[in-house]
């Protein structure tokens, strides 16, 4: 008995959790901005610190993700005569799966985590206090930006990271191991389908890309605001936003490519 | 009491933090245009007494008048409105670390006043050459010592002209000369301004020679209110211990604690 009472009072607290996070976002996102000018400047300097440093890790992990797939592929299909597929296998490996879950979880460690620290150092130090303290709310503009630019930048750094994957598989199955390039992209272009795979695949990492944003930007708003704390609240950004993408990375593919 | 304009009114003000009671049935008055301090032991709720009047926290019972308005049953827009009348300056400065000095400084006017960029440069020059640290503008907050820090979110708190000004802690982790001068700061803005302050603080020397009224919170009750002569002459022994800094005395030494028998097994 005692565990079920448990075990409830768990639920209703995590139920509890989520309300206020949904509270949170909905705040700190539906509130418009006073200054439009100023809005844009914000979003804009953390386009760039969200999305653009992120590049690196998502341009070389893509391309080596790639290299190692056409290894691979070409190892398994070489046997049954069909290398020349392998471009087939990359394009929708990386397109329905690997680009958005893989980008996801990469987001999750570099940028997620850098937001809650971020957040978690301004409320420790009284940032947040002070800007409320002013008039201003911290929601709209500490918060409101980050999430926007994650929830932005995610989609198109998985699209570079399928794109710079195809060209390493590219390299490592035409360059190297001697497929023939026509069969390579003609095999390709016949079995990749704009809407059932691009567009699918953008949904996801759109999908994760709020997860993972809305976990970090509320881990950080809600953090103990000490150092152990802040430690606490960046470990739990990485573990519950893996957690997140890869349990919505089953239901998502359930739902698109599950109707056989 | 009834002598002094009061500006901030609190009244029977209850706050309690997980079980705990950190206020409990307090009143005092903090008299317009003058400096008030709040002192009391460390952990006693100071820094909560000032979240409370700016309403970051509710109370749990009771009310706080500002000019006569409850602030706690204000909208969340009149709120922000009486906010930008406040200026405060926190523990620890709390600048914005993505921003300079000067930009820093300008922010409250950028964000509430529709002044011209060359007007708030002109403001920003005038607050910081207040403080004295005209020349440091460009500076970004990591390279400030504690001591401007804190002189930097002085000048963006009096920014707006605000009517009230909160300090959280002003002296503590200071060296003797930055208390002197912050000591000077406040009482010069006070003065010249016409500005109500309240300073938090348990720097007895130097609250007491700049407040001119001061009231004393120990163990969620004020122990004494009056002015810094009135408290100075106080015959009582809780004040006097915290006055004279006395380890022993009313105030204990020791958290609450059980019993030693109950803890020691034999």
């Amino acid at each position: 008995m005692k565990t079920v009472a448990s075990l409830g009072a768990w639920f209703l607290s995590w139920l509890e959790a989520v309300g206020r996070a949904g509270i949170f976002l909905a705040q700190s996102v539906f509130r418009l901005p006073v200054r439009f000018n100023e809005s844009v400047n914000l979003l804009i300097k953390q386009l760039y610190s969200v999305g653009v440093l992120s590049l690196v890790i998502v341009v070389v992990s893509g391309a080596f993700i790639g290299m190692v797939l056409a290894l691979q592929g070409y190892s398994i299909l070489a046997k049954f005569g069909s290398e020349e597929a392998v471009g087939q296998l990359l394009a929708l490996a990386l397109l329905r799966e690997l680009a958005p879950v893989v980008t996801a979880l990469l987001f999750a460690g570099r940028a997620g985590s850098s937001l809650t620290a971020e957040i978690g150092l301004m409320k420790a130090t009284e940032q947040l206090s002070s800007f409320e303290m002013m008039g201003v709310d911290p929601l709209r503009r500490v918060i409101a930006p980050r999430f926007i630019a994650g929830v932005i930048c995610l989609p198109l750094l998985s699209l570079i990271f399928s794109a710079t994957g195809i060209i390493g598989g590219l390299v490592v199955s035409v360059g190297w191991l001697g497929v023939h390039d026509g069969a390579f992209w003609s095999l390709m272009q016949q079995s990749v389908y704009f809407d059932a795979d691009i567009v699918n695949g953008f949904i996801k990492a759109l999908c994760f890309s709020v997860a993972v944003t809305w976990i970090a930007v509320y881990q950080g708003y809600e953090c103990v605001p000490t150092s152990e704390g802040i430690g606490k609240a960046t470990t739990r950004t990485v573990v519950l936003g893996s957690l997140a993408i890869l349990a919505l990375d089953f239901v998502l593919t359930a739902a698109m490519f599950g109707d056989f | 009491m009834s002598a002094l304009d009061a500006y901030i009114d609190v009244k029977n003000l209850s706050f309690f933090r997980g079980g705990r009671v950190i206020y409990e049935d307090i009143s005092l008055t903090i008299p317009k245009g003058k400096i008030t301090a709040v002192m009391g032991p460390s952990g006693t709720g100071k820094t909560t007494l000032l979240r409370l009047i700016a309403a970051q926290l509710e109370p749990d019972s009771g009310s706080i008048l500002i000019n006569g308005e409850n602030v706690h049953s204000l909208s969340r827009t009149d709120l922000y409105k009486v906010r930008k009348k406040m200026g405060m300056l926190f523990q620890s400065g709390a600048l914005f670390s993505d921003m300079s000095v000067a930009e820093n400084v300008a922010f409250p006017m950028e964000e509430h006043t529709s002044l011209s960029k060359s007007e708030i440069q002109r403001i920003v020059a005038d607050k910081l050459y207040s403080v004295g640290l005209r020349g440091a503008a460009n500076l970004m907050p990591s390279e400030l010592s504690g001591g401007m820090a804190r002189r930097v979110a002085l000048a963006r708190a009096i920014a707006l002209d605000p009517e009230l000004v909160m300090y959280d802690e002003p002296f503590t982790g200071q060296d003797p000369i930055s208390k002197g001068v912050l000591v000077k700061l406040i009482r010069q803005l006070n003065d010249t301004a016409n500005i109500t302050s309240v300073l938090v603080s348990h720097d007895v020397e130097e609250s007491l020679s700049i407040a001119d009224h001061v009231c004393i919170l120990a163990g969620g009750r004020v122990i004494a209110e009056g002015s810094a002569e009135e408290i100075r002459a106080s015959e009582d022994p809780e004040v006097k211990q915290f006055l004279n800094g006395e380890p022993d005395g009313p105030v204990p030494f020791h958290y609450p604690e059980d019993a030693l028998a109950n803890e020691v097994v034999l």
